[in-house]
């Protein structure tokens, strides 16, 4: 398996690389970890004349955490994610993530940009973006932009993601502390995507469930946001009935594909499982 | 498309030479370097025997191309002895506690193991299995290659210990 | 020469590092050094690469190929089709099953992947942009992926080279798309037994095609040496001397002008047995250009061309009486063999050894037959981790014992016990022509269910099901029992060949003026650790030091003529051939000592490293100073030097067998299942190094565990092979492996000069039915008699789903 040929770019700024990506065109591709991308140019199905390699741009390297929100830059590696104690502290449910996505090579030169960009409906970081409510920042040769992430995703390796735009950064509200939080991932091996997964975050008071949100990853050609199931759990104490009911809710938006994990109606059993898990299990850890 | 220069050290000496940017790293050190240790033995990044140490991390050497490796510190298993040829407590445990078979993983076993120990000087036995579930063995079982790994961390902070 | 110093016994025995202690292994110096020599390692001067064209389609017409923009890229030397290869006759190969397989597409592809085109360039990446740019048209044509369709009278004609041949290598073929009928047994016999029987169960039980897939691909470099007329072919060869002789008999070079090495193996598991296409073109493309020229697959390749294993459609029919003592065994196969008839069998026995079915029990009769049929996959049907067709064979009986348990309503150990071949009863004849040599079945048994507490177990399980149906847990247990019996160490020259090479092996021995040596033998090790074990058997015959011997393999210019390292056969022939050498060596060397110490031979007696006067110790010389007197002196009637080589025709085949336990605990909901304990109680008769065989169990085990919880090669309806990459392709890691635990009991084999019989491939062999046999048993109270493998979270959650128990 070895790749076509191209030419190789360092930019040291964002600008330099944005100026580079519209200078070549089409032809140019961007390359952060590489490890989706480096693979299908093995297979030959990734043809680049240009690689342009984001690793020298120091801007997109920073996480920051305060108390109103998270901002995460693009080349932000999975190990550093999983790293930063602060980060962990204050939206727990990004290092339980990380730990389910690929092995700790991978972990090491992955991006969250890189996971959430490409669109891969089986990267699991864009349904803890869209679980999230997180916004993608988008910078191109007409200045930068906001999109929410629950609205970036259009079909597999599609996105709302224009030729010659990077995604610089992922922001969010900072999850109220005492939240529950969980990622529930169904996979046939470290290193395999999801069969199904499903990402929670929840606020309980009083025994009763204030706030909810469910992201679902791998059931569709893009992530999921749950709604509706989440509005189930609202205002409930959070008993299995209405976990059950909240699951099949999840399970109604799914349309996974036949694949190596399953067949359909298999995994989409498995996404009402990986709620009900995640729920039971945010609903344990919420303060 | 032209080649582009290449700067880096490799197993603690400094290497500048060019190559064409979408040589896969671990084809760089195979057949450039002639550094055959770390092998390929998949070509999709799950099976870790093209495992190298880069900056500091573990990397699978396969799914990096060798201008993404400009300016990096490389180790690959042959950099893992000191430089009197004694072997790391690692490589001595492996022998010792029979961590290996047809020895292909090997390289890329241990190259893990050794970043997983600084990383994590005194792993459990679930801490090892996840640390080194990126690298595939055949052969072992990896029985007895947690147990060399549990066995050079009890070798490694004994040595600390003492020194 | 002055070996006086005084050490007792004990010492010298410790200092020998001989049979039955855990030296640790002389390979792993370098392999834990990155200085392992693997065939990808290997670089000539002016080496060029060679890449494969492959089919996209399963099966297609090739109406042209055009290398044209191919030969445009720069550093692409050559661009070999079949066309080129027809004046050479080399367009097709002899397969090892009595077959042939096109080693390039000869006007028409049968699988998909299969090699049309290869491409020689300068380096790799030329050839792959070659490959890039071979126009290949082709028009596809119907496809056969079901086994069961490929005798309908309807079905595509596949193989147009052999449509007339209607007598294939093993009889008369029935139909087109039809390779082999070959039985064995009493037909009639075993059909009245089923008509008389109290009870029959009958089942389809099918064992999934799976791939060896070691960590290290197949390759070859190729090297003519156009002046000497020399080519050197160095490769990952399971069977080096095997392959110089079919690479003359392809080639025509003479068999003395080629030198085969296999140099360090990356595991082979049965994968690099055989002979592909990749070899012959990059022999070609040597000759042809004059430089040396290496192929090596990538991992799709590999899991895509070269070799699969099993694909055994098995319909089992067991009668028995209403107290459980079977009565006949019944068994046909469906084989599917793919395009090419490629197995790697002994040439009498193209379903291998599958006739150890009747397994460890006395079963009075038994038949079986099995047809051979091709299909649109990849050839190969190699021995993967197992002695031909033996895995296929003990999982038929293992599942089949616990469905016979089911509908009599016993346990299936005790089943087991009561039908066991007793102690007493060996050598046994078993119904379908082996001799078992030895074996203690019941102490074995017992001691791994006393082990793991069986009827505790039991009693848990009987606990967690009642849980389990109050609704307090959504997790049922599974106890799994599998007693196999192998039979391995082919073997016996009078009955197993290979393209009619006896199936012999060998072992030659040069002992050094001071005392040390070198042994050759014909095997190759691919992880097995013979340059540790092999000196350890040799350690013992002669009484020189393990650390002292040199053990080498793999070059045909230097070692003995063997048959390699597969279907556990190194150490029950190579093993016993080493040992039978070093017995010529030890015979020589009394001569020596009784000239050295002017007695006549029969005052001698050998003792740990040397000969001494009977009733006089003290008077002795060691094998140290007989090696150099046998370089110094002149002794009547005897030649110098101290040299032996041994071939080996054993005289049986060898029958390790085991006991194992498992417990696992399926999640109803998930189809996760988790293998909470497994226990392997292993009979391999003699144990030479007790820690190699506990490494190999474990690796055998974890090879089984991938089986039965995730392998399987599969063919979609237009004849694309599904999940041929790692990510599909299921492959366990650490985290998804358990812990192992492992026993033995020793019954040595009588006749192996040792008493060794094998161990490597045991594991695979019993894990397999233990595991599926646990994971039928967690939902056998709900009925369930047999579902098939692989046991991967869909299918199980599917039992789950067909038995009422899912919401």
């Amino acid at each position: 398996m070895i790749p076509g040929s191209f030419e190789y770019h360092r930019p040291s700024s964002l600008d330099d690389a944005i100026g580079l990506l519209s200078s070549l065109g089409e032809d140019a591709l961007l390359v952060a970890g590489g490890h989706s991308l480096i693979p299908m140019m093995k297979l030959r199905m990734a043809m680049p004349e240009h690689l342009v390699d984001l690793q020298d741009v120091q801007s997109l390297k920073s996480i920051t955490v305060d108390t109103n929100q998270i901002s995460l830059g693009a080349m932000v590696t999975q190990a550093e994610l999983i790293a930063s104690d602060e980060l962990h502290a204050a939206c727990p449910i990004l290092r339980e993530t990380s730990l389910q996505i690929a092995d700790p090579q991978i972990r090491n030169l992955g991006t969250i940009g890189g996971n959430v960009a490409n669109g891969d409906p089986g990267n699991d970081m864009p349904a803890i973006m869209q679980m999230l409510g997180a916004t993608y920042v988008l910078a191109g040769p007409q200045g930068t932009r906001e999109i929410a992430a629950r609205d970036f995703y259009e079909a597999a390796f599609f996105t709302a993601r224009e030729d010659g735009e990077i995604l610089t950064t992922i922001k969010f509200d900072t999850p109220t502390a005492g939240h529950g939080w969980a990622y529930e991932k169904q996979k046939r091996k470290i290193g395999d995507y999801a069969t199904a997964a499903a990402a929670v975050v929840l606020t309980v008071s009083g025994g009763v469930c204030e706030t909810a949100s469910i992201g679902l990853t791998n059931v569709a050609d893009t992530p999921l946001w749950a709604e509706e199931a989440a509005g189930v759990l609202v205002g409930s104490a959070l008993d299995e009935a209405t976990i059950k009911t909240a699951a099949n809710a999840a399970v109604a938006i799914t349309d996974p594909a036949l694949d190596g994990r399953g067949p359909v109606e298999f995994r989409k059993h498995i996404a009402g499982i990986m709620v009900q898990r995640a729920v039971a299990k945010a609903a344990q850890r919420a303060q | 498309m032209s080649d582009i220069k290449i700067n880096m050290t490799i197993n603690g000496q400094a290497v500048e030479t060019t190559a064409d940017p979408r040589t896969l790293l671990i084809h760089f050190l195979r057949e450039d370097q002639n550094l055959t240790g770390p092998h390929i033995g998949c070509d999709t990044s799950h099976c870790g025997a093209c495992t190298v140490d880069m900056n500091g991390k573990s990397v699978k050497s396969c799914t990096v191309f060798v201008g993404q490796a400009n300016g990096a510190d490389i180790v690959t298993i042959e950099g893992i002895a000191e430089a009197d040829g004694t072997l790391h407590a690692l490589q001595e445990a492996f022998r010792q506690n029979h961590g290996l078979q047809c020895g292909f993983c090997t390289p890329g076993m241990i190259t893990r193991a050794y970043r997983l120990l600084q990383e994590n000087p005194n792993p459990t036995e679930e801490e090892i299995r996840y640390g080194i579930s990126g690298n595939l063995c055949r052969c072992t079982g990896y029985q007895n290659i947690v147990k060399s790994i549990q066995i050079a961390a009890e070798e490694l902070s004994h040595k600390e210990a003492a020194e | 020469m002055n070996d006086q110093t005084p050490i007792s016994r004990e010492e010298r025995i410790e200092k020998l590092q001989g049979l039955g202690c855990s030296r640790k292994r002389v390979e792993d110096a370098r392999f834990t050094q990155g200085k392992g020599n693997y065939i990808d390692d290997l670089k000539l001067p002016g080496m060029l690469f060679g890449d494969f064209v492959r089919s996209p389609y399963g099966h297609a017409r090739i109406k042209s190929i055009n290398p044209e923009a191919a030969l445009a890229v720069p550093g692409v030397l050559a661009v070999i089709t079949a066309e080129e290869l027809k004046p050479l006759a080399l367009h097709y190969m002899p397969t090892l099953a009595g077959d042939v397989q096109a080693v390039l597409a000869d006007e028409k592809v049968l699988f998909q992947n299969q090699e049309v085109a290869f491409v020689v360039a300068t380096d790799r990446y030329a050839a792959a942009d070659g490959v890039e740019l071979v126009e290949v048209d082709y028009e596809p044509l119907p496809v056969i992926n079901d086994a069961f369709k490929a005798m309908d009278e309807d079905a595509p004609l596949l193989r147009e080279d052999i449509k007339d041949k209607m007598e294939g290598a093993h009889g008369p073929r029935k139909h087109h798309n039809h390779i082999f009928f070959w039985e064995e047994g009493d037909k009639d016999g075993t059909e009245k037994a089923l008509d008389d029987a109290d009870v029959v169960v009958e089942e389809l039980i099918t064992y999934q095609r799976v791939h060896p897939c070691p960590l290290e691909t197949c390759g070859c470099v190729a090297s003519m040496d156009k002046i000497n007329g020399k080519l050197t072919l160095w490769g990952t060869f399971q069977a080096p001397h095997a392959v110089r002789t079919v690479a003359s008999l392809i080639t025509n070079i003479a068999e003395h002008n080629i030198r085969v090495i296999s140099p360090d193996i990356g595991g082979g598991f049965g994968n690099k047995v055989g002979v592909y296409p990749g070899y012959i073109c990059a022999t070609v493309a040597s000759i042809v250009t004059g430089k040396p020229v290496k192929w090596v697959e990538d991992r799709i390749e590999n899991l895509s061309s070269t070799a699969f294993a099993r694909d055994y459609h098995m319909t089992g029919k067991i009668a028995a009486t209403k107290d459980g003592k079977i009565t006949g065994l019944w068994a046909h196969v469906l084989a599917d063999h793919g395009a090419f008839d490629a197995c790697a069998d002994p040439t009498k026995f193209p379903a291998g050894f599958f006739h150890i079915v009747t397994g460890s029990y006395d079963i009075p009769v038994a038949y079986v037959g099995v047809d051979g049929v091709y299909t649109n996959k990849a050839p190969g049907g190699v021995a993967y981790r197992c002695s031909f067709r033996v895995t296929e064979a003990a999982y038929l009986i293992e599942r089949m014992i616990d469905i016979l348990a089911r509908k009599l309503d016993m346990d299936p150990a005790e089943l087991r016990i009561k039908n066991f071949i007793k102690k007493e009863q060996f050598p046994y004849q078993s119904a379908l022509g082996w001799e078992y040599d030895s074996g203690d079945y019941h102490t074995a048994m017992e001691k791994a269910m006393t082990t793991v507490d069986y009827k505790a177990l039991r009693v848990e399980q009987t606990e967690n099901r009642a849980a389990f149906d109050r609704g307090e847990t959504r997790s049922l247990m599974g106890v799994g029992v599998a007693f196999f019996t192998e039979i391995v160490g082919a073997g016996p020259v009078k009955n197993c060949d290979i393209l009619g090479l006896g199936m012999f092996d060998s072992c030659e021995i040069r002992i050094h003026p001071t005392g040390s040596a070198i042994a050759r033998l014909g095997t190759i090790s691919q992880g097995q650790g013979h340059a540790t074990t092999f000196a350890q058997i040799l350690a013992s015959e002669i009484g020189i030091p393990a650390e002292d011997i040199t053990l080498e393999e793999g070059d045909t210019d230097t070692a003995p003529y063997g048959l390699g390292t597969y279907g556990s056969r190194s150490t029950p022939v190579a093993g016993a051939a080493t040992a039978m050498a070093g017995r010529k060596i030890r015979a020589k060397a009394q001569m020596i000592a009784a000239y050295l110490l002017e007695v006549h031979e029969g005052d001698l007696e050998w003792d740990v490293d040397r000969f001494q006067i009977k009733g006089n110790p003290e008077a002795h010389k060691t094998m140290k100073e007989i090696a150099f007197a046998s370089y110094n002196q002149a002794i009547p009637g005897l030649e110098p030097g101290l040299e032996a080589v041994s071939y080996y025709d054993p005289p049986n085949m060898t029958y390790p067998f085991g006991a194992y336990i498992c417990v696992v605990d399926v999640d109803v909901d998930t189809g996760v299942i988790d293998v909470r304990r497994f226990y392997a109680l292993d009979d391999c008769g003699t144990r030479i190094n007790p820690m190699i065989i506990e490494g190999q169990v474990h690796g055998g085990l974890t090879e089984a565990l991938a089986i039965v919880m995730g392998q399987e090669i599969s063919y979609d309806e237009i004849g694309n092979i599904k999940g041929a990459t790692l990510m599909d392709f299921f492959l366990p890691t650490a985290v998804e492996t358990p812990n192992w635990e492992t026993g033995h009991t020793t019954t040595p084999s009588p006749h192996h000069p040792i008493g060794a019989k094998g161990v490597g491939e045991s594991p695979n062999v019993g894990g397999v039915p233990a595991l599926s046999n646990a994971v039928h048993d967690a939902f056998a109270h709900k009925g369930l008699t047999h579902t098939q493998m692989p046991h991967d979270h869909w299918r199980v959650w599917k039992v789950a789903q067909k038995l009422g128990l899912t919401d």
